[in-house]
Formats: structure tokens, sequence, C-alpha cells
């Protein structure tokens, strides 16, 4: 077990080694740096000091050791725009979209479970047909369309819930909350929706289509032959046998719900890290980009490691495997 | 014999599908006594399985049953609702599968999936239910059972899943076992075994048992009687013994012939020519008799019923009284 969490460990180094050297390049081959940080009037005595200042004549390796050791420990630059450093900026953000893809995750996953097991036990039932329809509406749809939908719907038309920001928030010092109070709440409702929709059809298709598959198996059989009440059956042995795909696409699409959030963002003007990515992109503001490339990236190797984590507590067979290697 | 447990009376299971109604089973009428080892043999096909699922009430949908009745102990229990029948499930009808590999619910543990049985059928405590768990293993045949109770089932080798496999239909001591092909996925060493334990659960508890197999070995080993099964139809039924040594039906014939002995010194077995008819189109009079080397012409045109002829029921026109031999 231990030699397995420490080999899933250092493939998650190798992989953020490989994302940083991307970012690093973004800041050598998107223009030169020094362009972007000085005025059109510096002369060019300055800029060659500017340069040797940086860093920037060091060999290729020594700058990108340099940017390592400095993004572990938390110093990702200075952003060209605003002068602050980026991993203030983004630890002011974070928060917002964290908030958002936690609860649109929660969404997809109470809603589109249960749907899932319903839609797989009672196939012929008109509600049924009716969670399918709406699934294929869920994953047809652009983000951006559900989005203004909704707001068309619940914040022009019926006046029930805003339609941007996120309403009063609770500053806990280092993280700022909307779940406090009740305009945060409201706020959060319609951003996670659309961001969820899309999370829970697909979760709700796969349920459908595990359970579907594990209700064929011999061992549903059996546990029928033994006399176990339907509920048993259902949720005791066939839902569980469904959860290990459904952990593997539910961790991944956590990371992109995190990542994709940047759409439903700019529909609601939530103001999280894709509303600064964006600006960033607009502004070439590259030390941004690069934080927020690192940032999304350690998100998605850390929720991978859970996932395998999670894996060995649901299925005893691969606790087995991990104890042998 | 006497004390008849069950007793299935011109049974009938009907599959309704595109090309029309297909009869899996068609009137087999047979009993079984307390005690008794009932061997059901016949080809891929024959309705064996089919007969099992229906007296434990699992058939497949669309498939049902279209005639015929089906009474544990003197008791109809082929119209039971569905949660009565749950109820005979497992309390008095024990099943074990073919495949042991896939019998038992990967994800928990022995002891778990015993534990629920065991609960589900008696009003035991968590730690009534365990010790009972431990016992029932024991009696299986299980070395250090207390101590492999917890495991899960892939540590298990097959001949010992199927052991437990056999603990878990014995949970609730019930009155009769359906064992279905118990034998086919596990090595010869290891069936005889398999076997061995049945009997003695069987000569035990007075537990009646309905063998069902393709393996005349295993019927020779086991059973006290037999029944062969052709195109869902009976052929014949009797003591394994004077079936083995004098098969009446001339498909029981050619199966005995198929059957290479030790003493034999011929080279080549014989073979019954041709193969069983698909539901779809079996001839009209007697199934076997495109293939039957007795044929006349009566047997293309009426069904044979099954008449008791030496202490057997045999399903032949040879035997019919209105047939001159």
């Amino acid at each position: 077990m231990l030699a397995f969490i420490i080999r899933r460990l250092v493939q998650s180094i190798v992989v953020m080694l490989v994302v940083s050297l991307i970012a690093f390049i973004m800041f050598r081959f998107v223009g030169d740096p020094v362009d972007q940080m000085v005025g059109l009037e510096t002369t060019l005595e300055e800029r060659a000091k500017l340069r040797e200042q940086l860093g920037l004549n060091d060999p290729l390796p020594v700058q990108f050791w340099h940017f390592v050791s400095k993004a572990a420990q938390g110093n990702l630059g200075i952003s060209y725009q605003f002068k602050r450093p980026v991993l203030q900026m983004i630890g002011d953000r974070l928060p917002a979209t964290l908030e958002l893809s936690f609860v649109s995750a929660l969404f997809a996953l109470l809603a589109g479970i249960p749907m899932g097991v319903y839609t797989a036990l009672r196939r012929e039932s008109i509600l049924s047909k009716l969670f399918l329809t709406i699934s294929l509406i869920g994953i047809s749809l652009p983000t951006f369309l559900i989005g203004i939908i909704l707001i068309f719907i619940f914040a022009v038309h019926l006046q029930w819930l805003p339609s941007f920001g996120r309403g009063k928030v609770v500053d806990l010092g280092w993280w700022s909350t909307g779940f406090l109070t009740v305009s945060g709440l409201k706020a959060l409702i319609l951003p996670s929706i659309t961001l969820g929709l899309f999370q829970m059809t697909l979760i709700m298709r796969l349920v459908r289509s595990e359970m579907m598959e594990v209700l064929r198996t011999d061992f549903i059989k059996f546990a029928r032959a033994r006399g176990l009440s339907n509920r048993a059956v259902h949720f005791g042995h066939a839902l569980k046998n469904t959860m290990v795909p459904v952990i593997t696409i539910t961790g991944l699409q956590l990371g992109s719900i995190i990542a994709f959030a940047i759409i439903t963002e700019t529909v609601f003007q939530w103001p999280g890290m894709g509303l600064l990515f964006l600006q960033a992109v607009q502004n070439v503001d590259i030390p941004i980009m690069a934080a927020y490339l690192l940032l999304i990236a350690f998100l998605f190797v850390t929720i991978n490691l859970i996932v395998d984590l999670l894996y060995v507590m649901v299925d005893p067979r691969i606790r087995i495997e991990g104890k042998e290697a | 014999m006497s004390d008849v447990l069950l007793s299935v009376q011109d049974l009938v299971v009907e599959f309704p599908t595109r090309k029309g109604i297909l009869t899996a089973v068609d009137r087999i009428s047979f009993d079984i006594s307390r005690g008794e080892v009932l061997g059901v043999v016949g080809e891929s096909g024959a309705g064996k399985s089919m007969t099992g699922s229906a007296i434990i009430g699992l058939i497949e949908p669309p498939g049902h049953i279209a005639g015929g009745s089906i009474s544990l102990a003197g008791e109809r229990i082929d119209n039971l609702p569905r949660d009565a029948m749950r109820k005979v499930r497992g309390k008095r009808i024990g099943m074990v599968f073919q495949d042991p590999l896939t019998s038992l619910n990967p994800l928990y543990t022995i002891a778990e999936q015993l534990i629920e049985t065991i609960r589900t059928h008696m009003k035991l405590s968590e730690s009534a239910a365990r010790a009972r768990a431990i016992e029932l293993l024991d009696e299986v045949g299980i070395p250090a059972a207390s101590r492999r109770i917890d495991d899960y089932p892939h540590q298990f080798s097959g001949g010992m899943r199927q052991r437990v496999v056999i603990a878990l239909a014995l949970c609730a001591e019930p009155e009769l076992i359906i064992a279905d092909e118990p034998t086919t996925a596990l090595d010869v060493s290891v069936q005889s075994q398999i076997i061995d334990v049945l009997k003695r659960l069987c000569s035990e508890h007075r537990t009646a048992v309905m063998l069902i197999t393709h393996d005349m070995g295993v019927i020779a080993e086991a059973a006290d009687r037999v029944a062969v099964l052709y195109a869902g139809r009976v052929a014949e039924i009797g003591p394994v013994k004077d079936v083995i040594k004098d098969a009446k039906h001339p498909y029981t014939k050619g199966l005995m012939g198929s059957i290479p002995t030790l003493m034999q010194d011929s080279d080549r077995l014989t073979q019954i020519p041709g193969s069983m008819p698909r539901l779809t189109d079996i001839p009209p009079g007697c199934a076997f008799s495109p293939r039957c080397p007795k044929a006349f012409a009566r047997c293309f045109i009426e069904q044979p019923g099954c008449k008791v002829h030496d202490g057997r029921d045999v399903a032949c026109m040879l035997y019919d009284e209105g047939t001159a031999l």
C-alpha cells in the first residue's frame, strides 16, 4: 500500500514538472518578457540591465530550475498588469471558484446517481424516459446557452434568483465564503446548475449503463436466489459494484468542472479564477496564465491521486494488487 | 418413493420472441422426495436450467410460466405473489449456480454475504449469525473457517468458492437445493469433492437436491434418480442404476453409448447422428424422431406421452401399448 502511494506520488511529481516546463516555455516564447514590462522609451542599456537582473541571460535549464524552485515555494511571479503577486491574486479568487465547483459537483452526484439508478431499474416508466430526454438536452446544449436560459427564466422573468455575482460573502480571513449568507447561497444556485448539468447527465447515464450491466451478472442472480430483498440487491449489491467507474469519472470531471468554470463564471460574472484568467488572456498577462495552468494541473493531479486511493477503498481486489506490487 | 417434497406437473415455460413463441420447457413433470437427489441431464438448451429457474421463480423476462404447476410440500409456489416467493427463495429452496467465480459479490467479504443471507431469513443477532456462518463454512469443509470468514471471494480458489456458494444456499436450512451445473466450472479432482459435500449435507439434513448437469459421470456418482430431458421434454425418468445399465428411450441409449468406459475396446464412441432441434423448429410428433434409429411412422405424427414401463417413465412410442413391437 505504501509502495503504491509512493509510486503514485512520484508519477504526480513528473507530471507537474512537465506542466511547469510548458508554463516556463510560455514566458520565453510568447513574446519577450522585457518588452512587456518596460515602456517604449526605455533605453537598450536599461533593458540589458533588467535582463541581467531577471536572470534572463542564464542558460535555459538554470532558468527553468529557478522557475520551478520559486514556484514550489509559492512564488509565481508578479502580474504584469496589476503589479501584484500572482499567488495572492489567485488566492483571492480561488474560494469563489472552488465553492462553485464543489456545489456543482455535489449537485451532479446527488441528482445524477439516484436518477441513474431509477432509470436502470424502471426502464419502461414515463419518468425514466423523461429523465433520459432531459439528460439528452443537458449533454447537447452548450453551457453558456443553459446559463443564459436559466438567467432568462429565473432572474429576468420570475426574478427569484440573482443573475450575476456571488451575493454577500463572509470573509474568514484567508477564505471568503458565500455559504453563510442567504444572498450568497441564492447566488450559487443558477451558476452551479449551469456548471453541473453536463456532469449530472454524464453521471446519470454512466450509473444507468453500469447498473444495467451489473444487474445481469451471476452474483446478482445468486443474491436474488438467496432471497434477499430487492432493496438489498439493488442498493447493497448492484450499486456498490457500479461505484468504481463512477468515482473515476466524477474525479476526472471535478477537475474539468474547476478548469472549465471559465465559461460559467463569464456568463454569471462570477468573481473566480476563470474570470481572472480570461482577463489575463486579453492583456497577455503571462504570469497569471502560467500560474493558472500550474494550479489547474496541480488540481488534476491531486484529484487523480485521491481517486486512485478511493478505488482501493471501494474495491478490495485493487487493494491486494497494490500490496503485491 | 414416499414423502414427495417437490412436484412439477406439466410445466410449460414460454418465451415470446419476434419470430413467435418459443417453448423452452414443454410439459415437464417429475417429483422429488425428501432426502432424494434427482439428477437432470440433457444437452444445452434441453430446458434443464430453465426448469430450475422456473421452480425458484427467477425466469428472466420476457420468459414466463405458461402452464402446469409447481408445488412444494403440497403448496403451489408457481403462482405466489412476488414477496411471498422471495420468502421461499433462500429459505425453503436454495440454489447453487454453475460458476463460483461469478456467483459471489466481489466487493463484500464472505462473512458479510453469509450474515446478510442468514439475517434475511432468520431472526438472529449479528454475532449469532456470525457463529452460524462459521458453522456452515465448517460444514462445507472450509479449513480454518473462523479465520477465513473475513476474506474476500477472490482470496479463495474455485473449489473453495463453490463451497462458500453451497454454504450460502444452506443458510436457512432449505428443504430443496437446486444445483445448476455446480461442478462444470471446476477441476475434475475438485468436482468429486463438491459432489461429496452436496451428498453428505443432503443425507444429514434430509434435503432434497435437484442436480442439473450434462455430465453423466456426476449423475452416476451422486443421483438417486435421473431425468433425461430432450428439447424441453422429458425423455425418460428412472432410478439412476437402471437408466445407466438398461436405458429404454433411444435417446438415453445413444447418450449412454457416447460415454467412454475403460472396459470398452472400441476405437470410436457411438454418436447420435444430427443435433438437437432448435426451439424454433421442433418437429411434430416425437422431438427425437428425426435422429432416432428406431423411429417409425407414428413417431413423426404423434407426440408420445410419458408412460410407466418397468418402474420408469419413458416417453417413447416403442413402449406404447398401441404399438406392436
